[in-house]
């Protein structure tokens, strides 16, 4: 007899349509965008074609409303996109990422209507990206200790300093960067801005030789007695920290679906090698020591999928989850490391040259690790949100 | 200008494909279905001609299937196609050329139609036989494996490219026709996002046989499967070695002849 149980609601299963939506993505990816990558990965050559596809279907407006030429289908479709482009070319993933999670989002959020109605449109239709400035040389992890300045003029602000390991920060059409329009006050001096390439006095500096994510940019931006109109202020003078706090979920959402898309990508290639490579007269997908490392694979992949799916869904529903979404970032970041080092194994000695794809995207998750938010930083929030729990729970 | 395009829908190109253990069908656990790729240039013609001739114009897909096709027919929503009929009645679980034929012609004459596309055949059975037995039943001219379409300037006729051994063949034909179409006629578009939102909204009609107006299943009994075997398994490489090309020649000759038996 099939019994059904009475309390059964947990659904696991994608909607019809986010399946079509990976569907999409995954069939570009392999279409299109694969040759490009390779080509692109190769030569280090910006492949800027590629976003204006991706801005035709769909993909650069994930997080925009449709009155404003978006699609407007929240985190959870942006994770199911960014996993698909990752699996083929993580670079793509970052900057459609911080395109659709960071600047997309804070133009709409804190951009006053002049700068949505100038920018939106072309930032959703992929004609221009975004990009996203904070880090500094003596700023990484510790944000607010940020120096750049921004002083009032009349009705500009005069930004001077230096940010680096900029995304795509060669090839945006706007830029959100932060500023200290107050020395004093460490956390209420900060203010954001948004930045044109064409302000007089901003310049691209040091473009960064990566050891990975080759097929996109890193930069420096040098910002020298750099005039930005005051109405490019994004939120009020003073909200820049709290604005760059309130866009590290979203951030950190992008990046732990981009490990999910390099950690399956490294579990395909394993597996595709396994079977076809024989040694002492048999596959060495038939030896057990590379079954183990399949398993070991498929259950990383499968438990940091569903967390960067629950994070999502989370954030989708604006809940809060910042103890989630760390919670996905580090169990993802960590368990691509873990599988693309696995995989390479799997592949022996081929594994160590550029003839296979596991190369690239052993190259390309290290830095997962790293940006938005070191794994140390992520146990930092963990931990505190956890401790935070038990505070409120046994109170001393 | 009324549109029909026909889709099926066939495991995926790369599906590896068991027979099942009663040599009836195939084993479909595991396996994906897409729609059928040449239908894939059907629905992209049909989509660029609905939006040449503007107007009321609209394309509807036809599709005979099981339950789950609606998740190809929504795809192909989502592509841009206004609305569908699924046709979907247990009785039709495995038909025949015939059988689909008759039963897809009756519910496109209840649509309505200017122009059929379909593609030239279905990757799963390749039977390449629903547009004949249909352009028959509907009294129209057929054109196949289509490479260029064109719509004559008074839209009365269209004129179709085919490539043919050697060169290419021009052919006008008179609409209504039904028109199968070939790799290499389009480059089909990919469902967008916004698309996938606006398909939700849109009609699929499903109908069952008794819909259509068939007591039983038509057209049975012309031809018959009689079993589906699977392919013969590829005998073992040997590689015969020598220093000399010589003494490898005569030791394959020796094999052919004491091993093999065929000299």
């Amino acid at each position: 007899m099939h019994i059904r149980f009475r309390s059964i609601e947990m659904d696991f299963e994608l909607s019809e349509e986010q399946k079509m939506i990976r569907e999409t993505a995954r069939n570009f990816a392999r279409k299109d965008l694969e040759p490009v990558a390779v080509e692109a990965n190769e030569s280090g050559v910006f492949p800027t074609e590629i976003y204006e596809k991706l801005g035709e279907l769909g993909f650069m407006g994930m997080t925009v409303p449709e009155e404003y030429g978006g699609t407007n289908l929240g985190s959870l479709c942006l994770v199911i996109a960014l996993e698909e482009i990752s699996r083929v070319c993580a670079s793509t993933a970052v900057a459609v990422s911080v395109h659709n999670s960071l600047a997309n989002r804070i133009v709409l959020k804190y951009a006053n209507d002049g700068l949505r109605d100038r920018f939106l449109p072309d930032l959703a239709s992929g004609k221009i990206l975004g990009a996203y400035a904070v880090t500094e040389p003596a700023a990484g992890s510790d944000l607010a200790s940020l120096r750049m300045s921004a002083v009032k003029k009349g009705d500009e602000y005069i930004l001077n300093g230096t940010k680096i390991f900029i995304s795509t920060g060669n090839k945006a059409g706007v830029i959100v960067v932060f500023a200290r329009t107050d020395q004093e006050d460490k956390k209420r001096g900060i203010s954001a801005f948004l930045i044109e390439p064409g302000f007089d006095g901003f310049s691209v500096g040091k473009v960064e030789d990566k050891m990975g994510l080759k097929a996109s940019t890193t930069v420096e931006l040098v910002f020298e007695d750099c005039r930005v109109p005051a109405e490019n202020m994004l939120g009020g003078e003073g909200d820049g920290l709290k604005i760059a706090l309130s866009s590290l979920d979203s951030g950190r959402i992008g990046i732990a679906a981009q490990s999910v898309g390099i950690t399956q990508a490294a579990l395909d290639e394993a597996v595709s090698f396994a079977r076809e490579r024989k040694q002492f007269g048999k596959r060495i997908i038939d030896f057990q020591s590379t079954r183990w490392k399949i398993a070991d694979m498929a259950m990383n992949l499968d438990a940091a999928r569903l967390l960067v799916y629950r994070a999502a869904v989370l954030s989708d529903s604006e809940q809060r989850s910042s103890k989630e979404v760390s919670i996905a970032k580090l169990f993802a970041s960590q368990a691509a490391n873990r599988v693309v080092y696995d995989s390479l194994q799997i592949h022996g000695g081929v594994g160590y040259t550029k003839e296979f794809l596991i190369e690239r995207l052993y190259r390309d998750a290290r830095v997962l690790e790293i940006y938005e938010g070191t794994s140390e930083i992520q146990r930092l929030v963990i931990s505190r949100e956890v401790m935070e729990e038990y505070d409120r729970m046994m109170p001393d | 200008m009324k549109i029909i395009v026909l889709l099926k829908r066939v495991p995926d190109t790369e599906a590896k494909i068991l027979i099942n253990q009663n040599g009836d069908g195939i084993r479909e656990e595991g396996i994906k279905f897409v729609i059928n790729p040449y239908d894939e240039y059907a629905i992209e013609e049909g989509l660029l001609l609905r939006d040449k001739v503007g107007g009321d114009s609209k394309v509807t897909v036809v599709c005979m299937g099981a339950e789950e096709a609606t998740e190809n027919i929504r795809t192909a929503l989502a592509m841009g196609a206004d609305d569908a009929v699924h046709i979907c009645d247990p009785a039709l679980k495995k038909p025949g050329p015939l059988t689909s034929a008759t039963v897809m012609a009756k519910a496109i004459k209840d649509e309505g139609y200017d122009i059929i596309f379909c593609g030239k055949q279905a990757i799963d059975d390749d039977m390449a036989q629903v547009q004949g037995i249909m352009a028959e039943i509907l009294d129209i001219p057929q054109v196949n494996v289509a490479v260029k379409f064109e719509l004559s300037d008074d839209a009365q006729n269209v004129i179709l490219q085919r490539r043919i051994e050697g060169g290419d063949e021009k052919i006008e034909a008179r609409l209504p026709a039904i028109i199968s179409c070939e790799k290499g006629l389009n480059e089909p578009r990919y469902a967008s996002l916004p698309g996938i939102m606006k398909a939700k909204k849109k009609e699929i009609r499903t109908k069952s046989l008794a819909d259509l107006g068939f007591d039983d299943v038509p057209g049975g009994g012309k031809s018959r499967i009689l079993k589906w075997l699977p392919l013969p398994k590829g005998g073992e490489c040997r590689m015969v070695e020598a220093e000399e090309i010589s003494d490898a020649v005569g030791e394959l000759v020796r094999l052919l002849r004491e091993e093999a038996k065929v000299l």
